[in-house]
């Protein structure tokens, strides 16, 4: 789960790290009152969860008022790669003459936190890592121990921060891991961090991700979690308890377990159809389940066919076939074409129950995906 | 042979009161494996899927001489259940607990480092010889006992792999579903070094995902340290970068890494064919034997 800059800076700012004077702002009026107080320069920043906003035009540089006013409104509202901004944040902006890149995240490999620091700062830090992975240094942490105060100390001074502002970045490091175990993150990243004329050093961005499996012991950051969701139907899986994510085709996706889902997914791209969305009804599902998945999916306009793939481990075919057949009762004509494949534990009462009147049945994942994405095509021809 | 668990495998279940838990107590005994203790705080002394309770998994192992444990615990106790298995020094643990939060899993991982414990999952289906055990939720009747290994990180796509197999008379050494999560105990390597090692595997099957590089990593592996043919498996070639697809290590990262492709090159620069579909895998495996 991804947290909003507005949001990470608050948790920072609680936290003793030093940001930028900011306002939150959901209208013009609002983003000029911010502005009045703030004062000039101001950066106007799109409040979404997109990498790269500035290049895209969701931050812009205001040094007066009538700056403000033209920047808050072309990006309230904008479309930024898919996503409408609700809101921006208004902030002092910095006058620095250096910029750094601090981050902890999961060393998946490692089993193991790790600490990154670069001079490099405020640039696309994924290129640097690319290009030139020695412009980073890194340091693992011992998730038994937590950090050592002088581990954050050491990766600042191998990178090669500036000897008068160093402790301070390695100040505002050590109080990141904080948040990071403290939080249940998966990701906090600084870029820039910024260094003033002054020698101040400031977090002029936050990009904080939270693990959603700790979501459970970590009651405030899920109801930030209700708030964030950018689209209706991840809001309606999210209720719903799926594991949804949209994509750009026509063909519907329903299955159970991530690896079949994927596999469905790439198949019908396999030949030569493209999926709508990725959805994961979960082991064991029960009838109702299965009925909203179909609702779900019938609910997206931009579904024209539907390939329904189940393998039974814990998830029973007797149990799928009644959730079909009830989401089914309620149409005399089927909305959109829906081919099912059962196979697994009790597939066999399955598909003796199934009502094969509105819909079509394929007995192998091959034949199922090859008939939906024909379905696919004879809708849009 | 087989690898990791056979008919002397003794199992308590840890969580063996709770829905899932005597659910597939009962399935692993009916299956054939010796399930000899459960394990839950609390409720020792009661009897589950006609096996004693015990309170811990010390007392477990002591009156049953348990060596192994399966884990149905909720997420939020599930890393200190695994603590628990580590600690009794058992030969091998399976969690098959999905939603574990990541941190529980880099303490526990450390800890793995300091024992002799082998732990598979979590967020996995398990482990099963066929015809001998099995220690999960894999459902036993797609499975044939034969001389091929499979290893993957998911659950249904393993059945339907296994059904491929299975439907062409392509019976299984052992197949083990090592896990969707970002941190788990055993690796593709793990498992490919055992089959490797195994005298009665005469050919493997990788199934991969995209998310990190254990697949990468394992290719290496293949091409430097095996003679038994493997044959592989990539799903997630149509996934968008930055979103977690169902199994929380299953993300392609905004840089581009951990994708289907890179996986993909990896396997077949070790001379692993990858195929497209899964009957193609199992078309792989018939040529090899």
């Amino acid at each position: 789960m991804k947290l909003h800059e507005h949001q990470a800076k608050t948790i920072f700012a609680d936290a003793g790290i030093p940001v930028p004077d900011s306002r939150l702002a959901t209208t013009v009026d609002e983003a000029l009152d911010a502005v009045d107080e703030i004062g000039y320069p101001a950066a106007i920043k799109a409040q979404v969860h997109v990498g790269g906003r500035g290049k895209a035009g969701g931050i812009k540089i205001a040094t007066d008022r009538e700056e403000a006013e033209q920047y808050a409104e072309e990006i309230l509202g904008m479309d930024l790669k898919g996503y409408t901004v609700d809101s921006v944040l208004v902030e002092a902006g910095v006058d620095f003459v250096d910029e750094l890149y601090v981050g902890v995240t999961m060393d998946r490999g490692a089993g193991e936190p790790v600490l990154m620091v670069s001079t490099e700062g405020g640039v696309n830090i994924e290129e640097v890592a690319e290009e030139t992975p020695d412009a980073i240094a890194r340091e693992h942490v011992d998730p038994a121990f937590g950090l050592h105060p002088y581990q954050a100390r050491k990766v600042v001074y191998e990178a090669g921060v500036d000897a008068d502002v160093a402790l301070d970045v390695a100040s505002i490091l050590t109080t990141l891991y904080d948040l990071y175990e403290e939080n249940d993150a998966s990701e906090i990243e600084v870029n820039p961090v910024m260094i003033t004329g002054d020698r101040d050093v400031i977090a002029a961005d936050a990009v904080m991700n939270i693990d959603e499996d700790a979501l459970f012991r970590q009651p405030e950051l899920a109801e930030l979690a209700e708030e964030s969701y950018e689209d209706d139907l991840e809001r309606k899986a999210g209720e719903y308890g799926f594991d949804y994510v949209r994509l750009s085709g026509n063909v519907g996706i329903i299955g159970n377990g991530a690896g079949l889902v994927m596999t469905t997914l790439d198949l019908v791209d396999y030949y030569g159809g493209k999926p709508a969305n990725f959805l994961d009804i979960g082991g064991g599902a029960k009838a109702e389940r299965v009925t909203k998945a179909l609702d779900m999916v019938f609910s997206d306009p931009n579904v024209d066919s539907v390939v329904f793939n189940i393998f039974g481990g814990i998830t029973r075919g007797d149990e799928v076939a009644k959730g079909i057949n009830e989401a089914l009762a309620e149409f005399d004509e089927i909305p959109k074409p829906v081919v099912v494949r059962l196979a697994g534990t009790n597939a066999e009462e399955g598909m003796e129950i199934l009502n094969t009147d509105l819909i079509e049945v394929e007995e192998t994942l091959e034949d199922a995906v090859q008939r939906a994405v024909k379905n696919a095509e004879e809708v849009t021809q | 042979m087989s690898i990791f668990v056979d008919d002397d495998t003794r199992v308590v279940v840890q969580g063996i009161t709770g829905g899932e838990g005597k659910f597939h107590a009962g399935q692993m005994i009916e299956y054939g494996t010796n399930v000899v203790a459960g394990a839950v705080p609390g409720k020792g002394g009661q009897e589950v899927a006609g096996v004693p309770v015990y309170d811990t998994v010390d007392e477990a192992v002591e009156a049953e001489n348990a060596d192994a444990s399966v884990i149905f615990v909720p997420p939020a106790f599930a890393g200190d259940a695994i603590f628990e298995a580590l600690d009794t020094d058992l030969d091998l643990a399976v969690a098959i607990t999905e939603g574990i939060p990541t941190q529980d899993m880099a303490k526990v991982n450390k800890r793995l480092t300091e024992t002799d414990t082998r732990l598979i999952g979590p967020n996995c289906p398990g482990i099963i010889t066929p015809g001998e055990a099995k220690l999960g939720i894999l459902p036993g009747n797609i499975f044939a006992d034969g001389n091929v290994g499979l290893v993957s990180r998911s659950g249904t796509l393993t059945y339907q792999v296994v059904d491929n197999l299975t439907e062409r008379g392509l019976g299984q050494s052992t197949a083990i579903g090592i896990g969707g999560d970002p941190i788990i105990g055993t690796s593709f390597i793990d498992a490919l070094e055992a089959f490797e090692a195994d005298g009665d595997t005469d050919a493997v099957v990788m199934c991969g995902e995209i998310g990190g590089e254990d697949e990468e990593q394992a290719a290496k592996f293949i091409g430097e340290h095996m003679d038994t043919p493997v044959a592989g498996f990539i799903a997630g070639r149509t996934a968008p970068p930055g979103k977690r697809m169902g199994h929380a290590g299953a993300i392609v990262s905004g840089s581009g890494t951990g994708t289907a492709q890179s996986k993909i090159d990896a396997l077949n620069d070790a001379g692993v064919p990858v195929g497209d579909t899964p009957e193609e895998v199992a078309d792989h495996v018939e040529d090899f034997l």
